[in-house]
């Protein structure tokens, strides 16, 4: 009876043992490094189930029929495209578009980023041309291999299906562990392409407050205007703002929350483990695999430079409310008050405050002549009169208060954008905003780009959908 | 002496504050967390200073631009 039992240890090749060990590798990221651990651990399990010979799992029979447990997901979730587009109804509902409503024009960052996609596609295609016998990477590859770029991983899954299907396993590999390595990948090309002095760039936190109107007739305007003008982008920026809608319109609560969680983790499930179970390895250690991982990289830091240039192209047409010499006049006058305070003489820091209550007076029409009434520009001077004390307390306090009007007086003079907010125009949300807002605070404590960076971020996954839409429109 | 005005930076809850009025702090310290949008953000010490005010607890639920710290310097 054990003649005819068959074990599985002699069909495994060394192929399988090493697709074990990158399986492992996922698993451990998930696990040791808490990497996208919501989908690198049913991928890696997913890699070490297909690598162990005879399961059967990816079977099917010779006319394509699906057989085995996981075969029948793939057929049914990635092939159909289900599985990704209904992500995007989480995503949808996951999503706040506030940062995006409140600061518009964070979106043409966000399709900036998109560089990454188009650069990577051409790269492609020459490395295609240049070693056709090692690689023949057609231009429907090369676009499934671009949208790595996007850093978007259920818009990679669908836009290779459509295009490159034969790669959908290790391109989604290589979309999401580069997701992951967000944090690793963008620090290095944000500083290469900012010096620490745009790095250090204060944005005023305060974004103006978006009306409930505003986010109900986001979703629904956004699907219409971009659906009309990228019509094969459909699926995916249908179910994207759907499940938005679902979210704003404050009636549909039982509706988003299963979309944002149950649904979206039934979905995550069955997409991470057929993506694994995709990638045996026959398929996946090939030459072609380990190009499309190093393309993926090259898209990525391509996306978040361009993002960056386009942020500080932009910030040659902004304009702070002070110009460069009126900003360093009065930082002069501060610091020659802030001097003053700190000796004896009492007739030198009036002087000094009467020259920064001068230059106070002189500037404050160019900061605030945009507010709404009703927050009047600080007092220029303090008459001092509450004040009970020495006549030497009065000026070092009047002092200090001009020191403090002056200097809440100049960040709000500031408009520039922070160039790295651009770079947060990969969709991978929120990890891009997260890498931005430590940078900043690290280049100046003061800062606090999250919200600011949130904007480009979320326009990025509108951008690289859109991007999708218009390969398969062209090419699909 | 100079003040320094910690305002809330974005809504959420506060999670944790690590300074105590007297408190000397240095540039860059970390003054408290917030949480909001499911991440801890840090809130860090623009100046040099000596804390003179605290007006936010741990579990407060704060609104941008609300005055959480004092600094002075």
């Amino acid at each position: 009876m054990f003649g005819l039992y068959e074990s599985a240890f002699g069909a495994l090749t060394w192929g399988n043992i090493v697709m074990l060990l990158i399986g492992g590798l996922l698993i451990y990221l998930g696990i040791a490094r808490k990497m996208e651990p919501l989908l690198l651990v049913p991928i890696g399990f997913g890699v070490l189930l297909i690598n162990l010979p005879l399961g059967g799992l990816m079977e099917v029979t010779v006319d394509g029929r699906p057989v085995g447990l996981l075969a029948w997901v793939f057929r049914g979730g990635i092939t159909t495209e289900l599985i990704p587009a209904f992500i995007f109804l989480g995503l949808g509902a996951m999503t706040d578009f506030g940062p995006l409503i409140a600061n518009p024009k964070t979106l043409i960052l966000g399709a900036g980023a998109q560089f990454g996609v188009f650069f990577a596609l051409i790269i492609a295609l020459l490395i295609g041309q240049a070693f056709p016998d090692f690689l023949d990477i057609s231009i429907e590859e090369a676009a499934a291999i671009g949208i790595i770029g996007g850093a978007d991983g259920p818009t990679a899954i669908f836009t290779a299906n459509e295009l490159a299907p034969q790669l959908i396993g290790v391109i989604a590999v290589a979309a999401y562990t580069y997701m992951a390595l967000v944090p690793i990948i963008l620090p290095p090309v944000i500083r290469l392409f900012t010096s620490k002095e745009e790095r250090a760039i204060y944005m005023k936190p305060q974004l103006r407050k978006v009306s409930k109107r505003e986010k109900l007739f986001f979703p629904i305007i956004g699907a219409a205007v971009i659906i009309l003008l990228v019509p094969r982008s459909a699926p995916l920026i249908g179910m994207f703002m759907f499940g938005n809608l679902l979210v704003v319109s404050g009636v549909t609560e039982r509706l988003a929350d299963t979309a944002a969680n149950a649904f979206m983790n039934i979905l995550t499930i069955l997409l991470g483990l057929s993506i694994g179970a995709f990638m045996d390895a026959e398929s996946f250690l090939q030459g072609e695999s380990l190009v499309i991982l190093g393309l993926g990289v090259i898209a990525f830091a391509a996306s978040a430079a361009a993002g960056v240039l386009l942020a500080k192209l932009m910030n040659l047409f902004i304009k702070d409310k002070l110009s460069d010499e009126l900003a360093k006049e009065a930082g002069e006058k501060v610091a020659a008050v802030r001097y003053a305070l700190r000796g004896a003489d009492l007739e030198v820091i009036k002087t000094a405050s009467q020259e920064l209550s001068d230059t106070i007076q002189k500037v404050s029409t160019k900061v605030y002549q945009q507010l709404p009434p009703g927050e009047q520009p600080p007092p220029a001077s303090g008459d001092g009169s509450d004040d009970e004390g020495t006549v030497e307390s009065v000026i070092r306090n009047n002092a200090d208060r001009l020191v403090n009007t002056a200097e809440k007086m100049l960040l709000d003079s500031k408009r520039k954008i922070n160039p790295m907010i651009g770079a947060a125009g990969l969709s991978a949300v929120p990890m891009a905003s997260r890498v931005v807002q430590r940078m900043g605070q690290q280049a100046n404590p003061r800062n606090f780009l999250l919200m600011h960076a949130m904007g480009p971020n979320i326009a990025g996954v509108i951008g690289t959908a859109t991007a999708a839409g218009v390969f398969l429109g062209i090419l699909g | 002496m100079a003040q320094e005005i910690i305002e809330a930076p974005i809504t959420g809850t506060v999670i944790s504050v690590e300074v105590n009025v007297g408190d000397k702090v240095s540039e860059g310290d970390v003054l408290l967390y917030i949480e909001s949008m499911k991440m801890e953000n840090p809130i860090l010490a623009p100046v040099d200073g000596t804390i003179a005010e605290i007006n936010v607890a741990a579990e407060q639920v704060v609104e941008t631009g609300v005055h959480m710290i004092t600094i002075e310097y």
